[in-house]
């Protein structure tokens, strides 16, 4: 259980680089990713959590240290090669399906995550009763929109279905940015428990970050907050189950 | 009615050029200047080839790769040289201008006497017009089914969603400047094969034939949007090639109310445009239900 599944080794990512408004946002960051672990994120705003799945993505290429999968350096390898293992849900409800492109068509473009597009008809029928069901799963009315274009969903709709795509090709990491942040208090505690759910029974590795320190302690089992582009603080396991709310409001009054 | 048959053989023609156009106008989401130049370039490497002896078709299928050249033009130009769409197609466009004065090596080639599409024995005894009613319901047909079929594939699907969400396609893995570059490609290669016919049918290529092309295109395009509404998908393929014919339709009686063909553009532009503002003057001036009113008269 506790191999290592991607380890960040002395990460540097600077944006705007040569140009005066260069800025390190990872400085020197080290963070090794267990296989089965489920991580919550906390940090200000501005302290890198964005940035750093940025470079775990591959949509921000490293000025310095190295990252490792299973051992293997990729480093230099592309934002698309990465999907074949890694998915995301974004903060913005917009940002993760096709607008214009119905809820079943965006899950069969999620169902071939990483694989090579090819010109043979894309069957969409066949896999009907599955998304049927598996939207049904999120008790939301879903699977009553399967043929509605995305742009007419409501914002938690978009994000079970954003959820919902990560996850239905497994993920060997997934990683969710806020992505409860945009949606009421109680389809966002619904979907937090979705997400849960989905997490523990099919024990997938995941990076989620929160800015509810409630969230960040009930959830998963370790806990890591981001400063100025470091890890300044890692606990997993017991020592995270005892964590209380009171001790880690008084840890981030103290970093301030 | 010589008139009109000779509408609907230039609305089928020219839905090719719609047809283009939607892949990037409306699927990608791109305003892709390029057609301005690769219409002409279409039509005078069709001219040009033949005229040297090389055969219809083959000169036909050389003006499609030739456009679909110039769409990669513009396509490495944006996704690598990062230049704006906008930028990149004019400069392609631009640069075609002289591209087409060295293919032709004047401003203007004439295909007269020359055997072409138009002229195969096969059409030898069809009535007047009727070939180009025939030839270019042949093509448009062929493009449209070829084009359905490719966009209900996973590569399509991909196409689709690079234009709807180039975010949300690269995080599933989709490459989106590959998608890009091949819907530029396919696009101008379907603007050129349609200037390739449609300097067939009119008997000469000419290195300003391209001025207007995109506003043309478009208006097929929002033509069909305006007249049918609310589409699948491809329904909306085959509305561009009505919104093409119904276009001609309106540019028939235009000439029959005195104004001249040079007035084609400005007209073309006027038409375009009101029907771009339709939307606006419905929610003004609730269109549909004074229409109603004026034809009911309680
Ligand atoms: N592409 C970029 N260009 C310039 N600055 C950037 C870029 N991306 C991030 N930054 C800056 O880097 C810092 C870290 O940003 P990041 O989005 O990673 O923060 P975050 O921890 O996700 O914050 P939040 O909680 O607000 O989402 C911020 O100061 C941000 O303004
Ligand atoms: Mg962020």
């Amino acid at each position: 259980m506790t191999k290592p599944l991607l380890e960040m080794k002395n990460i540097v990512t600077t944006v705007n680089t040569n140009t005066p408004e260069q800025k390190t946002i990872l400085n020197h960051l080290n963070l090794t990713i267990n296989e089965g672990d489920f991580i919550t994120v906390l940090g200000s705003n501005g302290a890198g959590k964005s940035t750093l799945f940025n470079t775990i993505g591959g949509n921000l290429r490293v000025n310095g240290g190295k990252i490792l999968l299973h051992g293997q350096d990729i480093t230099q390898t592309s934002e698309e090669k990465r999907t074949q293992f890694l998915s995301r849900v974004f903060q913005d409800p917009k940002m993760g399906t096709a607008p214009r492109m119905t809820v079943a068509e965006n899950l069969l473009l999620a169902l071939h995550r990483g694989e090579r597009r090819r010109l043979v008809p894309r069957r969409l029928n066949r896999e009907l009763p599955r998304f049927k069901s598996l939207t049904a799963s999120m008790h939301n009315g879903l699977d009553t929109r399967l043929k509605t274009p995305t742009e007419n969903l409501s914002g938690g709709q978009r994000q079970a279905l954003s959820f919902l795509m990560a996850t239905l090709k497994r993920p060997e990491l997934l990683l969710l940015d806020e992505h409860t942040a945009a949606l009421d208090p109680k389809t966002s505690q619904q979907l937090m428990q979705l997400t849960d759910d989905r997490i523990t029974t099919e024990k997938l590795t995941c990076l989620m970050i929160t800015h509810q320190l409630e969230d960040a302690l009930k959830y998963g089992n370790r806990l890591i907050v981001l400063h100025q582009g470091q890890i300044v603080y890692d606990i997993a396991g017991e020592a995270k189950a005892q964590l209380t709310a009171e001790e880690l409001y008084q840890f981030f009054a103290d970093t301030e | 009615m010589n008139l009109i048959v000779s509408a609907i053989g230039q609305g089928l023609l020219w839905a090719v050029l719609g047809i283009g156009l939607f892949l990037t106008f409306r699927i990608l989401d791109f305003p892709d200047m390029t057609v301005e130049g690769t219409f002409p370039l279409g039509a005078a490497t069709c001219a040009a080839a033949i005229a040297n002896g090389m055969s219809p078709l083959m000169a036909t299928l050389l003006a499609t790769g030739v456009g679909a050249l110039a769409g990669l033009v513009t396509a490495l130009l944006y996704t690598k040289g990062k230049i704006p769409i906008l930028l990149a197609g004019i400069l392609v466009m631009t640069a075609c201008y002289s591209i087409n004065l060295r293919i032709m090596g004047r401003a203007n080639v004439s295909l007269m006497g020359k055997i072409t599409l138009f002229k195969l024995p096969f059409f030898a005894h069809l009535p007047m017009y009727f070939d180009s009613v025939f030839l270019g319901l042949i093509v448009v047909t062929l493009v449209t089914i070829l084009m359905i079929y490719f966009l209900q594939t996973d590569l399509g699907q991909a196409f689709i969603a690079t234009g709807d969400n180039d975010v949300m396609a690269r995080s599933i893995g989709i490459n989106t400047d590959n998608m890009q570059i091949m819907g530029l490609m396919l696009s101008n290669g379907l603007i050129g094969l349609g200037g390739a016919l449609v300097a067939q049918n009119d008997g000469y290529a000419d290195v300003n034939m391209g001025i207007g092309i995109i506003v043309i295109a478009l208006a097929s395009i929002i033509i069909g949007e305006v007249v049918f509404g609310e589409l699948t998908l491809n329904q909306r393929l085959v509305a561009v090639t009505c919104g093409s014919i119904l276009y001609r339709f309106v540019l028939l009686i235009v000439l029959q109310l005195g104004f001249s063909a040079n007035d084609l553009n400005l007209i073309s532009s006027i038409v375009l445009a009101l029907c771009m503002m339709l939307p606006v003057f419905q929610k003004h001036l609730n269109l549909r239900h004074l229409l109603k009113r004026g034809l009911t008269h309680d």
